[in-house]
Protein backbone atom coordinates (compact mmCIF):
# COMPACT_ATOMS: atom_id res chain seq x y z
CA UNK A 1 0.00 0.00 0.00
CA UNK A 2 1.64 3.35 -0.89
CA UNK A 3 2.27 5.64 2.08
CA UNK A 4 3.78 9.47 2.24
CA UNK A 5 7.41 8.97 1.93
CA UNK A 6 8.07 12.20 3.94
CA UNK A 7 6.91 14.32 6.74
CA UNK A 8 4.48 17.18 5.38
CA UNK A 9 5.81 20.46 6.29
CA UNK A 10 4.36 23.07 8.62
CA UNK A 11 3.89 25.45 5.81
CA UNK A 12 2.32 23.32 3.09
CA UNK A 13 -0.08 22.06 5.82
CA UNK A 14 -0.75 25.44 6.83
CA UNK A 15 -0.75 26.65 3.29
CA UNK A 16 -3.70 23.45 2.53
CA UNK A 17 -5.50 24.82 5.48
CA UNK A 18 -5.87 28.22 4.83
CA UNK A 19 -7.82 27.10 1.35
CA UNK A 20 -10.09 26.23 4.36
CA UNK A 21 -13.13 29.25 4.72
CA UNK A 22 -16.22 29.64 5.76
CA UNK A 23 -19.10 30.87 4.30
CA UNK A 24 -22.00 33.15 5.57
CA UNK A 25 -25.70 31.90 6.07
CA UNK A 26 -27.92 32.84 3.79
CA UNK A 27 -30.68 34.98 5.41
CA UNK A 28 -33.60 37.07 4.58
CA UNK A 29 -35.06 39.56 6.71
CA UNK A 30 -38.51 38.51 8.27
CA UNK A 31 -41.75 40.35 6.61
CA UNK A 32 -43.12 40.53 10.26
CA UNK A 33 -40.12 41.75 12.56
CA UNK A 34 -37.63 42.47 10.08
CA UNK A 35 -34.78 40.00 12.06
CA UNK A 36 -32.36 38.33 9.63
CA UNK A 37 -34.23 34.61 9.23
CA UNK A 38 -33.93 31.26 7.56
CA UNK A 39 -34.93 31.84 3.80
CA UNK A 40 -38.39 29.17 3.57
CA UNK A 41 -38.50 28.33 7.68
CA UNK A 42 -39.98 30.19 10.24
CA UNK A 43 -38.44 33.40 11.94
CA UNK A 44 -36.68 32.30 15.20
CA UNK A 45 -37.54 35.71 16.91
CA UNK A 46 -41.03 36.41 16.13
CA UNK A 47 -42.07 32.36 15.18
CA UNK A 48 -44.42 33.58 12.01
CA UNK A 49 -43.98 32.16 8.76
CA UNK A 50 -46.20 33.48 5.56
CA UNK A 51 -47.97 35.52 8.32
CA UNK A 52 -48.95 32.79 10.66
CA UNK A 53 -47.83 32.13 14.14
CA UNK A 54 -46.24 28.82 13.99
CA UNK A 55 -43.26 28.93 16.70
CA UNK A 56 -44.39 29.81 20.63
CA UNK A 57 -42.75 33.07 21.45
CA UNK B 1 -44.33 -2.73 -11.20
CA UNK B 2 -45.43 -1.04 -8.16
CA UNK B 3 -44.29 2.93 -7.71
CA UNK B 4 -40.83 3.33 -5.31
CA UNK B 5 -42.79 5.41 -2.70
CA UNK B 6 -41.10 9.12 -2.74
CA UNK B 7 -38.38 10.41 -0.69
CA UNK B 8 -35.67 9.02 1.43
CA UNK B 9 -35.76 5.63 3.25
CA UNK B 10 -35.67 5.86 7.07
CA UNK B 11 -34.52 3.27 9.89
CA UNK B 12 -32.52 0.31 9.50
CA UNK B 13 -35.24 -1.83 7.69
CA UNK B 14 -38.41 -1.89 6.24
CA UNK B 15 -39.95 -2.82 9.34
CA UNK B 16 -38.15 -0.28 11.30
CA UNK B 17 -39.25 2.71 8.74
CA UNK B 18 -42.96 1.29 8.82
CA UNK B 19 -43.36 1.58 12.58
CA UNK B 20 -41.65 4.93 12.56
CA UNK B 21 -43.77 5.88 10.30
CA UNK B 22 -46.98 4.53 11.82
CA UNK B 23 -46.02 6.07 15.51
CA UNK B 24 -45.34 9.59 13.47
CA UNK B 25 -48.78 9.75 12.12
CA UNK B 26 -50.66 8.43 15.57
CA UNK B 27 -48.48 11.60 17.40
CA UNK B 28 -49.59 13.71 14.64
CA UNK B 29 -53.48 13.05 15.01
CA UNK B 30 -53.11 12.37 18.76
CA UNK B 31 -51.17 16.39 19.14
CA UNK B 32 -52.36 18.04 15.62
CA UNK B 33 -49.20 19.51 15.35
CA UNK B 34 -45.86 17.76 15.99
CA UNK B 35 -42.01 19.10 15.63
CA UNK B 36 -39.77 16.56 13.75
CA UNK B 37 -37.15 16.11 11.23
CA UNK B 38 -37.73 17.65 7.76
CA UNK B 39 -36.97 14.34 6.27
CA UNK B 40 -39.55 12.89 8.33
CA UNK B 41 -41.97 15.11 8.18
CA UNK B 42 -41.72 14.88 4.36
CA UNK B 43 -42.22 10.94 4.39
CA UNK B 44 -44.92 11.32 7.23
CA UNK B 45 -47.49 13.32 4.90
CA UNK B 46 -48.69 11.19 2.27
CA UNK B 47 -49.17 8.82 4.95
CA UNK B 48 -51.11 10.49 7.06
CA UNK B 49 -53.31 12.53 4.34
CA UNK B 50 -54.02 8.83 3.01
CA UNK B 51 -55.32 7.58 6.45
CA UNK B 52 -57.55 11.04 6.35
CA UNK B 53 -58.71 10.14 3.32
CA UNK B 54 -59.57 6.28 4.41
CA UNK B 55 -61.24 7.88 7.88
CA UNK B 56 -63.64 10.16 5.59
CA UNK B 57 -64.24 7.68 4.03
CA UNK B 58 -65.72 5.27 7.23
CA UNK B 59 -66.51 1.97 5.76
CA UNK B 60 -66.13 -1.05 7.55
CA UNK B 61 -63.12 -1.51 5.32
CA UNK B 62 -61.46 1.67 5.48
CA UNK B 63 -61.81 1.57 9.22
CA UNK B 64 -59.67 -2.02 9.00
CA UNK B 65 -57.02 -0.34 6.49
CA UNK B 66 -56.49 2.35 8.90
CA UNK B 67 -56.95 0.06 11.77
CA UNK B 68 -53.53 -1.93 10.38
CA UNK B 69 -51.66 2.09 10.61
CA UNK B 70 -53.01 3.37 13.83
CA UNK B 71 -52.62 1.03 17.43
CA UNK B 72 -53.84 3.16 19.86
CA UNK B 73 -57.73 3.29 19.89
CA UNK B 74 -58.34 6.36 21.28
CA UNK B 75 -56.12 8.68 18.50
CA UNK B 76 -58.42 5.88 16.18
CA UNK B 77 -61.26 6.73 17.49
CA UNK B 78 -60.86 10.54 17.25
CA UNK B 79 -59.74 10.21 13.79
CA UNK B 80 -62.60 8.99 12.63
CA UNK B 81 -64.59 11.38 14.87
CA UNK B 82 -63.20 14.12 15.01
CA UNK B 83 -60.82 14.67 12.30
CA UNK B 84 -62.15 13.67 9.89
CA UNK B 85 -65.68 15.11 9.64
CA UNK B 86 -63.26 18.56 10.41
CA UNK B 87 -62.09 17.74 6.91
CA UNK B 88 -65.15 17.08 4.79
CA UNK B 89 -65.35 19.80 3.00
CA UNK B 90 -61.33 19.56 1.44
CA UNK B 91 -60.30 17.24 -0.69
CA UNK B 92 -56.72 16.73 0.09
CA UNK B 93 -54.04 19.38 1.53
CA UNK B 94 -54.56 18.30 5.03
CA UNK B 95 -51.28 18.65 6.44
CA UNK B 96 -48.97 21.99 6.35
CA UNK B 97 -45.17 21.18 6.68
CA UNK B 98 -43.13 24.25 7.96
CA UNK B 99 -39.54 24.39 8.57
CA UNK B 100 -38.32 25.61 11.35
CA UNK B 101 -34.04 25.42 10.94
CA UNK B 102 -31.46 23.08 12.27
CA UNK B 103 -31.54 21.48 15.41
CA UNK B 104 -29.32 21.87 18.24
CA UNK B 105 -26.91 19.25 19.01
CA UNK B 106 -26.74 17.46 15.25
CA UNK B 107 -28.17 20.51 13.09
CA UNK B 108 -30.71 18.08 11.32
CA UNK B 109 -33.15 20.42 9.50
CA UNK B 110 -36.27 20.25 11.74
CA UNK B 111 -39.68 21.55 10.63
CA UNK B 112 -43.14 21.04 12.17
CA UNK B 113 -45.65 19.07 10.33
CA UNK B 114 -49.30 19.66 11.89
CA UNK B 115 -52.97 19.53 10.92
CA UNK B 116 -54.50 22.31 8.54
CA UNK B 117 -57.68 24.41 10.07
CA UNK B 118 -61.05 23.72 9.17
CA UNK B 119 -62.13 24.93 5.39
CA UNK B 120 -64.83 27.40 7.40
CA UNK B 121 -67.22 28.58 4.28
CA UNK B 122 -65.68 27.39 0.90
CA UNK B 123 -68.74 29.70 -0.98
CA UNK B 124 -67.41 33.18 0.79
CA UNK B 125 -65.15 34.23 -2.68
CA UNK B 126 -68.26 33.54 -4.77
CA UNK B 127 -70.49 35.97 -2.26
CA UNK B 128 -67.93 38.24 -2.57
CA UNK B 129 -67.42 38.25 -6.53
CA UNK B 130 -71.78 38.29 -6.47
CA UNK B 131 -71.73 41.21 -4.28
CA UNK B 132 -69.09 43.17 -6.52
CA UNK B 133 -71.33 42.23 -9.56
CA UNK B 134 -73.92 43.98 -8.30
CA UNK B 135 -71.86 46.86 -6.91
CA UNK B 136 -70.58 47.11 -10.45
CA UNK B 137 -74.24 47.41 -11.54
CA UNK B 138 -75.68 49.59 -9.44
CA UNK B 139 -72.40 51.75 -10.59
CA UNK B 140 -73.58 51.41 -13.94
CA UNK B 141 -77.53 52.24 -13.66
CA UNK B 142 -76.30 55.34 -11.41
CA UNK B 143 -74.22 56.55 -14.68
CA UNK B 144 -77.29 55.64 -17.15
CA UNK B 145 -79.37 57.78 -14.78
CA UNK B 146 -77.19 60.60 -14.84
CA UNK B 147 -76.57 60.67 -18.56
CA UNK B 148 -80.45 60.33 -19.24
CA UNK B 149 -80.99 63.07 -16.30
CA UNK B 150 -82.81 61.20 -14.10
CA UNK B 151 -80.96 61.53 -11.43
CA UNK B 152 -81.47 65.34 -10.85
CA UNK B 153 -85.52 64.28 -10.71
CA UNK B 154 -84.75 61.72 -8.42
CA UNK B 155 -83.10 63.82 -6.04
CA UNK B 156 -85.91 66.43 -6.28
CA UNK B 157 -88.10 63.80 -5.49
CA UNK B 158 -85.89 63.22 -2.21
CA UNK B 159 -85.98 66.49 -1.57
Amino acid sequence: MPVPKRKMSRSNTRHRRAQWKVTAVATVPCPQCKSAKLPHAACGVCGTYNGRQILAV
Amino acid sequence: MPTPTKGPRLGGSPAHEKLMLANLASSLFKHGRIQTTETKARRLRPLAERLITKAKRNDLAARREVRKTIGEKDVFVSLFEEIAPRFANREGGYTRIVKTGPRKGDAAPMAIIELVEELVVAEEPKKKAAAKASAKKAAQEDKVAVLSGEADEADEAKA
